[in-house]
């Protein structure tokens, strides 16, 4: 076998596995493996007070008004799935990384990244897609960029938004604000956007229409923020799901948070999707829900508020916040014993059998 | 919903664990086969409703903490031609091999595919013939059939860019070498419910005659694996041996007997080295002489490559059932998900995996931590 035909792994090397210093696919599951190159490689070189909150969002102040300032990249395959497309999460992203600051969105940047050979039709869909929902999300695509790479060196298309809002003197929303007693409440059943693409990516059929919930959340926030001044933290469970947003949280917070698993709600074909593919919902992605970390006595009417929006009418109060075991997320199963609901390493990887 | 709910049931759980008390009246040692049984006892915290005689100690039956060393070192040594694309179950990927892994070997620029279903291996075959394609084809008797099916179909076919690195293992040989051991402490078996399915349970009836010990197939559910602790209990109780079906709605005695056919058409038993345990004869499948042409250890001449295991991990110990993964003084700290020094810890149903990201807590507080 000549040897330019072989990729050099190293049978000899007495080099631990961990200690290999290159990327992998798991670094971008928002698990802990995404969490540890924060840690080790980006905070370090950028160390600062606002970047190292880890919110959605940062909010600065800027001549006396309090803007959020956000940004998000987006490569999904494929580009176009039931309920929306790489145009549409690009925006309803950003939007909601804002909406998590309790900020309203204003303006966003959009970038492309265009591999050479990509269909002029494939980008106007997705154009129309960003049009439409800027529109309904009442943002303005006020600046862009546009390259293009070489065939092969990128998946089609990947979008980045930035955006920026402004935030109310009022509202202060944060990942370490949870206070023991807090409950959790969740606006509406989990996993549907990350079954979804699964689903269509390995052309996987199963029974019962699935589309992704992506939707812009910021007038939801709206009303919750009108309703009660006791909101703490807002957060969307988008990539790693609801499990490590709760984990960033407790963590942040240094508290302990304990779910009930019969208060989350989840849509059947998903529950069937994940029992057959070995997957837990509360690792899945979702891109038009959120979780609230609300006062005790306020919990019944921010529930409420949420259940009259049309994005919240499934909301739940799926859990408490806990003063033991701090930094960790339980959960009491339905048999009604407990267990850990960690953050994950990487991925999730269906199982064998 | 429906078919998952009435297995998940709380008031009949609670009811099958008062009867398990009421029948209990010494201490028993049980082992569940199955990794993916495992993974349920940890995750519905079954061991915190059990009485406190009733231990269970986990099994072999994770078919990706069994696969040897050596056969990872194969897989990511076959990965590693440019002209191959080896194509895997998702959780064999991250299996530490001697010195590497194969996301490494991915990240590394191999081309490593997942893939839910060996057929879907076959179609690439099909559709990309500059493309040497090897499906790593791991697992009991399983994913046996579904493997055995590809490789029939490839012959058939005469697709030439198609092979496979196999190395299946087999549940009875297993019972049968940790019955042997002098150090056995196993008193009654919970049956692999998904293997009874393809293979029935005409094999474990040789089991009890040969060891007098009770087995009960058992289902995957939180109900399912109470009431086969419970039915093994009763035996035990009653100081009977036999085998039990608990998992009526998917086993038989006969098994699945085209799903047989075709196994025996292309796989034949070999002896077979277990990660941890060390060689069993008789305890694994491999390719038949007439489909030596798929036979991805010969073709890529990898068939003498040896690996020695860590010495630190116990996982020898943790897969017979000998020892707890909290006894071991890496657990948790030197060992983890992320780090993981033996294959327990890689899967989800692996037990390490089980005890560190379910039951943690229970752990900690139990210690005083």
């Amino acid at each position: 076998m000549p040897q330019e035909t072989k990729l050099d792994v190293a049978f000899n090397c007495p080099v631990p596995i961990t200690a290999k210093e290159s990327i992998l696919l798991g670094h971008g599951s928002g698990g802990r493996m995404s969490g540890d190159l924060l840690r080790n490689i980006v905070l370090p070189a950028l160390q600062n007070p606002m970047l190292e909150r880890l919110d959605d969002q940062a909010i600065v102040d800027v001549g006396g008004s309090r803007i959020a300032f956000t940004t998000d990249s987006f490569v999904v395959k494929p580009l176009f799935f039931p309920g929306g497309d790489i145009g549409t999460l690009a925006v309803n992203g950003t939007v909601n990384d804002l909406a998590m600051g309790g900020a309203t969105p204003l303006f966003l940047s959009l970038a492309l990244i265009l591999e050479e050979g990509l269909a002029f039709d494939i980008l106007r869909r997705v154009m129309e897609s960003v049009r439409v929902a800027a529109a309904l999300a009442g943002v303005v695509v006020v600046t862009g960029d546009t390259k293009v790479v070489e065939k092969g060196c990128g998946d089609g298309l990947f979008v980045n938004t930035s955006g920026i809002g402004l935030v109310s003197s009022g509202v202060r929303l944060s990942a370490d604000q949870a206070r023991p007693g807090d409950r959790v409440l969740l606006s509406g059943t989990i996993g549907d956007h990350g079954i979804t693409i699964l689903s269509q990516r390995e052309g996987l059929e199963f029974e019962g229409a699935m589309a992704s919930d992506t939707a812009a959340l910021h007038t939801l926030v709206a009303d919750l923020l009108g309703a009660s001044g006791e909101i703490h933290c807002l957060r969307d469970p988008t990539r790693g799901g609801v499990s490590s947003s709760l984990n960033e949280i407790a963590a942040q917070s240094r508290v302990g948070i304990e779910i009930e698993e019969n208060a989350i709600p989840v849509r059947e074909e998903v529950q069937g999707a994940c029992e057959m593919l070995g997957l837990d919902p509360l690792y899945v992605a979702n891109e038009g829900k959120l979780l609230a970390i609300v006062a005790p006595a306020a919990a019944e009417r921010i529930l409420e508020a949420m259940h009259r929006h049309p994005l919240g009418r499934n909301a739940r109060i799926i859990g408490t916040v806990r003063e033991s075991h701090p930094a960790m997320v339980t959960l009491r199963t339905r048999l009604g014993t407990s267990r850990i609901v960690d953050l994950l390493s990487g991925d999730q990887l269906p199982r064998i059998c | 919903m429906k078919y998952l709910d009435e297995y998940r049931d709380e008031k009949i759980a609670r009811g099958i664990v008062a009867e398990l008390v009421r029948r209990t009246t010494r201490p028993w040692v049980l082992m569940e086969i199955c990794g993916g049984q495992t993974h349920t006892l940890m995750r519905y915290g079954i061991d915190e409703m059990l009485p406190a005689g009733i231990e269970l100690v986990h099994g072999p039956g994770c078919p990706v903490c069994v696969t040897s060393l050596e056969t990872i070192d194969k897989a990511i040594e076959i990965a590693s031609h440019l002209e191959v694309t080896l194509i895997s179950y998702g959780d064999m990927l991250r299996v530490p091999g001697s010195h590497t892994d194969l996301f490494h070997v991915k990240a590394g620029g191999g081309d490593v595919r997942v893939v839910y279903s060996p057929t879907e291996a076959l179609k690439f075959a099909r559709a990309n013939p500059s493309r040497k394609v090897v499906f790593f084809a791991v697992g009991f008797e399983t994913t046996a059939p579904a493997n055995a099916m590809a490789v029939w179909q490839a012959k058939r076919e005469g697709l030439k860019n198609f092979s496979m690195l196999a190395s299946h293992v087999l549940v009875p040989p297993a019972i049968r070498a940790l019955m042997s051991s002098p150090r056995n402490r196993v008193q009654g078996f919970i049956g692999p419910g998904h293997v009874c399915t393809v293979m029935g349970y005409r094999e474990y009836e040789d089991l009890i005659r040969e060891f007098q010990v009770p087995i009960v197939v058992g289902g995957f559910e939180p109900l399912d694996l109470l009431e086969a602790i419970l039915m093994l209990v009763t035996q035990l109780e009653e100081g009977r041996a036999e085998v039990e079906n608990q998992y009526v709605r998917s086993v038989t005695f006969e098994g699945n007997l085209r799903a047989q056919k075709v196994l025996t058409e292309v796989f034949q038993v070999c002896d077979r080295k277990w990660r941890g345990i060390g060689g069993i004869p008789e305890s694994g499948l491999s390719l038949r002489k007439e489909y030596a042409e798929f036979d991805a250890d010969r073709l890529f001449g990898t068939e003498g490559l040896t690996a020695d295991e860590p010495a630190e991990c116990i996982s020898a110990e943790v897969l017979q059932g000998h020892k707890k993964p909290t006894d071991c003084s890496a657990f948790g700290t030197r060992c983890t998900p992320e780090n993981p020094l033996g294959a327990p810890m890689v899967s989800s149903e692996g037990a390490c995996a089980a005890y560190y990201l379910y039951r943690r807590h229970a752990i900690a507080a139990s210690e005083g931590r």
